[in-house]
Formats: C-alpha cells, structure tokens, sequence
C-alpha cells in the first residue's frame, strides 16, 4: 500500500472536473422535474450535446462556441420530447426512452467523421493571485469555465426556485397543473421551456465529456451518466444544493476508489467499485428523512380539457 | 414470453428458413452481438471489420446482421433469440460475458450454429474461438519496461477474467524481464467500454507516477488522456489507434477476426462447419502488431521485432519457466512451456505483482 501516491490536491481538482457532466444534466432535469415533467431522455440529450459541441468546437476551433452549440443540441432535440409529450400527449415514460435511444443513434451518425479527432482545449479561467494561494489556489481557482458555469447553475437554480415569482409559478404547474392552470398560467408553454432547459444543460454535460473530460469522441462515450443524473435528482428530493452534494460525492468517490486501486489499498475491488453508488445513496437518503415528496403533478398528462 | 410460445416460435422461424433452403434463393445470414458500439475504435471495431470483411468476400451470399450496445448476461439471450428466429445460421457472440448466454440459446436453438469469443464453454453447435493476445502483451512489457523512467507502469484492467489476467502476467513477465524495479498498478475498470472512467483511471494512474499506461478496455480515451498529460506511453488495444501515433501510442495489439470470420462462414455454407476451439496468436496472423514508432529507441524496436518473429515461428513462448506464482510457490520450471488449459483458466498473478486479482 502507498498511500502517500494520492495527491489530495489533485484528487479534489478531479473530483469538480468528474462531477461536472453529472451536475450539469441532473439540475437540468430537476428543473424539468419540478415543473412536471420527467424525462428519461437525459442520456440521449447529453450524448447528442456531446456530438454537437465536439463537432462545433473542432469545426470553429473554440470550444465555448462548442458550449453554446451542445446546449442548442440538446435543447433542440428536448422540443421532440416536448412535441410528443406537451402536444401530442404522449407517455412520458415511453417517450424519454425512445428519445434516448434516438439521441445515441443520431449521435453515431453526427459523430461518423469526427472519430479519432483532438478538440481544442479550453484554456482555464485565470483567477490571477487567487490560484497562486496554497492548497485552495490549485483545488479551486484553476478550472476551466464550465465547472463554474455549473456551479452558478445551481445557485441560480435554487435563487430562482425559492425566491422569485418565476421559480414559484414553475412550481405551481408541477404540483398541480390544473390549479396552475385555472389561475390563467400556461401549463405547456411553461413546462416547454422547462423541457428545453433540462435538455440544454444536458447537452452542455454531454460535452463536457467529449470536450473536456476525456477529450475525444466516441460513439456511445456518455456510458450511463444520463441515467445516474436522473437518479441523483430523486435521491436529492429534487433540492438544488443536494445535487451539488450528491454529485460531488458521487464524483469524488468514483475518483478516489480510482486512486486508492492504484495505490494498492488492501480493501476488495469489488467494494471500491460499488461504493461511489452506495455511499451517495445512503447520505442522501439519510438526507431526505425530511419527508420532501416529488411534485404531484410528475410525470403526469396535462391537457386544458381536463 | 413462456417457453413454450417460444418454441413455438422458434419451431416456426426453423420452419421458414429450411423452407427458404428448399427454394435455392438462399442467402446465408450471419448474425453479430457486439458489447460496444462499433465506432469504439478498438475492440468492436475490430469485431466489425471482421464482419465488412465477411460481406466484402461472400458478397450477394451472405447477409450479415448486428446488433451494437448489447450489455452482458441476461438481455444478450434476448438479442441473440431474436437474431435466430429471425433466420441466423450463424451467430458470432464477441465478448465473454456472453458465455452463458450463448450455450442457453444453443440449445434451444439446435440448427442454428454459435460461435462465442473468448470463453471456454462449448457445445454441439457452439464453438469458441479466440485470439492469443498475451503473445502482444509480451511484446508491449518489454517495450514498456525499456521505456518506463518512472519504473511505475500503470494497467487499466476490465474485469477479473483469465484473458485480461493472462495479459497482466505476460506484460508484467516481460517487463521484469528488461527492468527488474518496475512496478505495476493496476486498476479494474469494472467496464469494457466507459470512455469517461478510463480517462480517469488514466489519469488516476498518472498522477501517481505511472509513465507507460497499459489498458484492456475497450476505446481510445486513456490514449486522449496520456497525450494531454504529454510524457506517457500508450499501446493501441484490440485495434491500431494510430491517430494517437507516434506519442503517446508507440505500438499495439490489433485483433484481425476477418479472415476468421469468412472462414467459418464458408464452413457453414458448405455444410462442414463443426464445433471446435480455435485459438490463434501472431503466427495464424490473429493477433497483429501495429507499427512499432520512431518514439521508441531503435534497439529496443529490434528486440521487440525480434521478439514477435521468435513468438510467431513458435520458438518463443511468453509464459516460458522459470515462473512462480505471486505466492511464491513454483509454476513452471526452467525451460518449461504453460500448457494452453492452464493459461485458458488463468486466475492467479505470477511473482512481483503486488495486490489480488478481484474474485
């Protein structure tokens, strides 16, 4: 065993980086959620977001125009959720997955020129005399943008959500869409740009990854990350900062079994691999003994007639 | 779906297809389940060419079809029960998660002939087949120890399989052999295919001190990972990667399926396909090492090439005596050669590897 092989500065460093696609798509979907609407199609979002932005950033040759393409992306393809489930009253359920399973394919097809190409780097956001300062300079003062952008996100998410009229008409529609509705707001209209929201910070956490993370596109390359961001927004009972919490943990957790396997610790690899999913469960469970119940209205019809 | 509706099914899928043979229109249909997708760029690429390879040669005789994406174990049965009764002849099933899976299926499915990579269970209409990759593991541990400064290799491993341990042992034998103080770290991915974690398994490794990275997963993302991080050697895995050349990739193991492929199509359509082992390295031209680049020192190029002639003329074999096991306690003597049943049940460590292979 060497523990001493584990730099905890550059272990916190991984943890925001590896947190960010996670943390990015799950407020997107919580903000989709608390107005409704629950979209399965968070991994097929981010992965068409991934495409967009590698294909973009390297078509360009700036990544931030990669950014601002992959939220487009994603926002875009959330409207065909929206079309099937806000006007043609589809299945939420049945519709999130067959977007999904359309996202990965339509980003085998985007991606087919663009396999084995390097993306330009984002450069990091210079802090000047802040990331000069022992310990804190290198652990939080020299990200690149996005991971800022992300934590941004969520205060903005819980500022608007708590305190403005906005987040509080958002909330009407996903507790109850039809007293929403008898009180003059536009369910649809509302729920539609909660859709397109979740599917633009989706996308920008889709290529995070092909942009930034690793940096490279491959076919299929979000592996499941859609899929944990939705379970983290249930366990975090759809609350903003338990998001960060459970991202955070999840990340940092899947960083350091990483790290501790490489440094030879004596604990089973089994238990290592499973414990970035056991130990985000069991805090924020632990967490919600709070009694915090999903918005009532979610996942259900809305139609004006009801 | 009860058993019996789908035999029923199945009865009835067998029923049309030899109804099809009897017409003389006949096209063989070779049905592939891959683990990953086929733009991985390694492993189910490869898989994939084998496949355009089958089409390219047999052209309007055969039709292929396949299915990408298919994870492990229970939901392959459904792919694979879906591609028999669809009128598959011949299906290839090309990661060893599928093992049980394929031998539930064959036998429901008797007429309908199986072929499953990398495992080692078989049956009537089940054979299996494989490529010994350890025999390029051998090749990459020389290169790695000749070239590691840091003398800490890093290894980001899949799954605790006798494959992905016998590519451990041989890359480590052979390494030891250049550089007695080199040291391995090896992480288990838990994964064939998730770029996102193998570039920070990568990354993991080369923060603590690993300047060659070995990988038995599936894509090219610890390629991306070592060429961000500048001074750290890689090997293309399963396919060439030569995007990633000359630095950080400086050689690989490429898998060549095609011409096996076309050959047991064929075999097939000729009626003289039977159930049998295949396990081929670099001299059957299986297993086939990409370009070795300029990044590596001349000499150590020449040992290497070497190397691989001595291995594929059979003079030389990776796991050749004196070997112990990581307990200490010996496992082949001076001169002694491993036996092929050994090696295909590979599960423990040979000595100097440090930490326990999962169970």
């Amino acid at each position: 065993m060497d523990l001493g092989a584990i730099n905890p500065i550059l272990l916190i460093a991984a943890l925001m980086s590896a947190a960010t696609p996670i943390l990015l798509a799950a407020t997107g979907e919580l903000v989709a959620e608390r107005a409704g609407v629950l979209n399965l199609g968070v991994e097929g979002m981010m992965i068409v977001g991934a495409i967009c932005g590698f294909a973009i950033a390297v078509e360009t040759g700036s990544p931030l125009t990669g950014f601002v393409a992959a939220a487009a992306g994603g926002a875009v393809l959330s409207l065909l959720f929206a079309l099937l489930t806000q006007v043609a009253l589809a299945n939420q359920v049945a519709s999130g997955l067959a977007l999904t399973l359309f996202g990965l394919g339509l980003s085998a097809l985007l991606g087919q020129g663009y396999v084995g190409i390097k993306p330009p780097r984002m450069g990091d956001v210079s802090f000047g005399p802040l990331a000069e300062i022992p310990v804190l300079g290198p652990t939080l003062f020299s990200h690149d943008p996005i991971v800022y952008v992300g934590l941004l996100l969520v205060a903005g998410t819980w500022a608007v959500l708590r305190f403005t009229r906005a987040g509080l008409i958002l909330r009407a529609v996903g507790e109850n869409h039809d007293a929403a509705h008898a009180l003059g707001y536009k369910v649809v209209r509302i729920r539609t740009l909660a859709i397109m929201f979740g599917g633009a910070c989706a996308g920008l956490g889709g290529a995070y990854i092909s942009l930034i993370r690793v940096p490279q596109w491959t076919e299929g390359m979000t592996a499941g990350v859609g899929w944990i961001a939705l379970a983290l927004v249930v366990f975090a009972s759809w609350k903003p900062w338990r998001v960060l919490l459970g991202a955070y943990l999840f990340g940092g957790i899947t960083q350091l079994q990483l790290n501790l396997q490489g440094a030879g610790v004596a604990i089973p690899v089994e238990y290592l691999a499973m414990s970035p999913y056991i130990i985000t469960i069991v805090v924020l469970v632990i967490l919600s003994a709070d009694k915090s119940a999903a918005p009532a209205s979610l996942g259900r019809t809305f139609h004006a007639s009801n | 779906m009860k058993l019996t509706t789908l035999l029923a099914g199945a009865a009835m899928a067998l029923g049309l297809a030899t109804s099809a043979l009897a017409d003389g229109h006949e096209k063989t249909k070779v049905g592939f389940v891959f683990v990953g997708p086929i733009g991985d760029g390694g492993w189910t690429y490869e898989h994939n060419k084998g496949r355009l390879m089958v089409e390219e040669q047999l052209g309007d005789a055969v039709e292929t079809v396949f299915v990408e994406n298919v994870a492990e174990g229970p939901d392959s049965e459904r792919v694979m029960t879906q591609m028999a009764l669809d009128g598959a002849d011949l299906i290839f099933t090309t990661s060893f998660g599928y093992m049980d899976p394929t031998i539930n299926i064959a036998k429901k499915f008797p007429d309908v002939k199986f072929e499953h990579a990398t495992g080692y269970k078989r049956a009537d209409n089940v054979s299996t087949y494989s490529a010994r990759f350890y025999e390029g593991r051998a090749i990459q541990g020389h290169i790695a120890g000749k070239m590691t400064k840091s003398n800490i290799i890093g290894y980001i491993a899949s799954y605790p399989i006798p494959e992905v341990i016998r590519g451990i042992n041989a890359a480590y034998i052979h390494a030891a052999k250049v550089n007695p103080d080199v040291e391995f770290k090896i992480i288990w991915a838990y994964t064939w295919f998730d770029p996102a974690k193998e570039a920070d398994a990568a990354r993991a490794l080369i923060e603590q001190g690993a300047d060659v990275v070995l990988q038995h997963t599936d894509s090219t993302a610890p390629q991306a990972a070592a060429q961000e991080a500048g001074n750290v050697v890689t090997f293309g895995q399963a396919s060439d990667m030569a995007q990633y050349g000359p630095f950080p990739r400086v050689s690989s193991i490429i898998d060549e399926w095609g011409p096996y492929y076309v050959a047991r199509t064929k075999a097939v359509m000729d009626g003289t396909w039977e159930s049998m082992d295949t396990w081929d390295g670099i001299g059957a031209g299986m297993v086939g090492i990409g370009e070795i680049t300029d990044a590596v020192p001349a000499d150590v190029k020449e040992e290497a090439l070497a190397m691989k002639a001595a291995i594929a003329d059979g003079s030389y074999h990776p796991f050749t005596g004196p070997i112990k096991k990581q307990d200490g306690s010996d496992w082949l003597a001076e001169g002694e050669v491993a036996d092929d049943g050994t090696l295909a049940g590979m599960s423990f460590y040979v000595e100097g590897l440090t930490g326990e292979i999962p169970q």
